[in-house]
């Protein structure tokens, strides 16, 4: 028996997400009693796991780029192989694409967002988000085979000081049914998904021409800029940037929301963030009671202000 | 075309979120429940589907009596008929189970699904569906045209977004981008009127077993309070969320 966990990685380098879940898949390997297998694609470095608790790396050099069909069936190769029986996946778009073919695969019950390790192991028992972040639930998996879907930073690296052995790994590859014609990925900028901290404006900064604070604001942090759902339905900003409970989900360290009123559906996708701070000129804003720390201004007097603050901290501390 | 739109029962996304029953069962108390809203993007484009290529377009639930009162919205919005398969919810698998045989019996070329209904946030049923029924599947869907038998998607990605070429029978996961906000159909009297006399087809469920068990349901602790910080302070604010909340 062993534990599973299929670490992502872009152009060879593992994304943050699969240090997490490595990290995370160690300590339920522990709880078990049991030894922690991880299955990369294409990794240049596949031995850097060791450091995140990764006893054995099952390298595939074999697959082309991703398709959730074809990795699907290669992680269900490798669980039989390695006879895991916990098998464990991020939330990246890329995960929970693939995580569902691979339930069915592995005829495994399958929890996604979840946000703990596990409260027992037996019954199989996990902390789930729910309701958009507004509740938690405990779920017990009744499957011999258990798959996971781990909330992204609810677990955070975890250094080890161990070594991982690697292995090439070759699965029968599938033929794939889905083609790529085009990818359309901006390759400077820091991603929604990945950031740290996160810069997002509402419908307070007033216009699109007005977004060059919030730019410079998440430059200085190394930000991503996100914004409300009516700022990307205006066309101010683009659709991708569209973040809460019919956009994109933020579980970033540090949330910043400028000219945001804190709508519940705003709320509800952001609220995994850890720290909360909101920049809004009405100090009634629902915003405010949702936040760790807040300035009642004007964006266009607090922002400027805040980035040379900002500045002259980051040169300080360089 | 034979196109079917899985449309989840949820509650108002302003609702308060309660539990019953020894928190373990949300409380329905005063809860409006609405299409979700995933769904609700791809029921419009089903609509676009059906006036420009002809397609028909069912609509499909696996749930108790009440929701057929969602269902109703989505006939009136514009669907031919509506099958409720007659279980409460378990899971995403057993959902998923019944939906397929839904899918096989009704010989369905594209079923279009939410990336994940807000109340759960599974985010498994339209994948687990597209694996049971041999189907091609697309998540994250904010785009998507079919031509004879070969569909064209655009997927969102970590980042950015991709084109897709594959073919039908295909399941979508799918999001606002679908359609635009603006493109969204509300009901009018006309609509609510046939909506009366099209069909709604009570199915009987296959009975299968849930995998998962939910024991108990929590709420977040409460937070703390704001601080405040005055806009003369902003060193203040940087030296707090260095030092304090050590995020920067
Ligand atoms: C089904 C449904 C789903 C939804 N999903 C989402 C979602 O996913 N994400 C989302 O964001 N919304 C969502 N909404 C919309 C949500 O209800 C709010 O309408 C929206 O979040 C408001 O955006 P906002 O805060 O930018 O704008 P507003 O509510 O207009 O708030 C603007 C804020 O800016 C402040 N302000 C004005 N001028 C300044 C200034 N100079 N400096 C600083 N502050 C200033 C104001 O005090 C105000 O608080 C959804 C709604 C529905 C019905």
């Amino acid at each position: 028996m062993s534990v599973l966990v299929y670490t992502e990685s872009q152009e060879g380098q593992f994304k943050k997400v699969a240090l997490e879940v490595a990290s995370y898949g160690k300590a339920v390997a522990e709880q078990l009693g049991t030894t922690l297998t991880a299955l990369a694609f294409s990794a240049n470095d596949p031995s850097q796991l060791g450091n995140y608790g990764v006893d054995k790396v099952l390298n595939v050099t074999s697959a082309s780029r991703f398709d959730a069909k074809v990795y699907a069936n290669a992680i269900k190769q490798a669980a039989e192989k390695e006879n895991a029986k916990v098998v464990i996946v991020s939330s990246s778009a890329d995960s929970k694409y693939l995580a569902p073919l691979l339930a069915i695969e592995l005829d495994a019950a399958y929890a996604s967002n979840v946000v703990a390790t596990p409260t027992e192991v037996s019954p199989f028992t996990v902390k789930r988000s729910a309701f958009t972040n507004k509740a938690f639930s405990f779920t017990s998996l009744n499957t011999d085979v258990k798959l996971i879907g781990l909330s992204k930073n609810a677990y955070g690296l975890v250094e080890n000081s161990g070594s991982a052995t690697t292995e090439d790994f070759s699965p029968t590859l599938l033929d794939s049914n889905v083609e790529v014609k085009s990818v359309d990925r901006s390759t400077d900028k820091v991603t929604i998904a990945d950031a740290e901290i996160v810069v997002s404006g509402g419908r307070g900064l007033k216009g699109p021409e007005n977004w060059g604070i919030i730019e410079e604001l998440a430059e200085v942090l190394g930000a991503a800029t996100a914004c409300s759902k009516p700022v990307s339905d205006l066309g101010w900003r683009p659709h991708s940037e569209h973040v809460g409970q019919t956009g994109k989900p933020v579980a970033s360290n540090l949330y910043i929301a400028v000219g945001i009123s804190g709508a519940i559906q705003h709320l509800a996708g952001i609220n995994a963030s850890k720290v909360k701070l909101v920049i809004n000129t009405d100090p009634e804003a629902p915003f405010f009671k949702a936040a760790d720390y807040g300035v009642v201004g004007d964006a266009f007097e607090v922002v400027p202000i805040l980035i040379e603050k900002l500045k002259e901290f980051k040169s300080q501390n360089a | 075309m034979k196109i079917l739109v899985c449309i989840s029962h949820v509650p108002d996304t302003t609702s308060k979120i309660n539990f019953a029953e020894g928190d373990t069962k949300f409380d329905t108390n005063g809860v409006q429940f609405v299409i979700n809203p995933n769904d609700e993007f791809g029921l419009t484009r089903a609509m676009w589907f059906k006036e420009k290529q002809g397609a028909s377009v069912d609509v499909v639930n696996v749930g108790g009596p009440e929701t057929e009162s969602t269902l109703r919205k989505a006939l009136a919005i514009g669907a031919d008929g509506a099958i409720r398969v007659n279980t409460q919810p378990m899971d995403g698998l057993q959902v998923a189970k019944e939906l397929a045989k839904v899918v096989q019996d009704g010989a369905y070329d594209l079923v279009i699904a939410g990336r994940e209904s807000i109340d759960y946030n599974g985010g498994m049923v339209p994948g687990m569906l597209a694996n049971l029924s041999g189907s091609n599947f697309i998540n994250n869907c904010i785009g998507l045209e079919i031509e004879g038998n070969q569909a064209t998607a655009i997927r969102e990605i970590d980042g950015g977004k991709e084109t897709l070429s594959t073919q039908l029978p295909l399941v979508i996961g799918g999001q606002k981008g679908l359609v635009e906000e603006s493109d969204l159909r509300i009901p009018n009297m006309r609509g609510i009127m046939m909506a009366r006399k099209k069909p709604l087809n009570v199915l009987e469920p296959l009975n299968t077993e849930a995998s998962t068990t939910t024991n108990r349901f929590v709420k977040p602790a409460p937070k703390g309070a704001v601080k405040l910080v005055d806009i003369d302070h902003l060193d203040d604010l940087v030296n707090m969320l260095h030092t304090e909340a050590k995020v920067i």
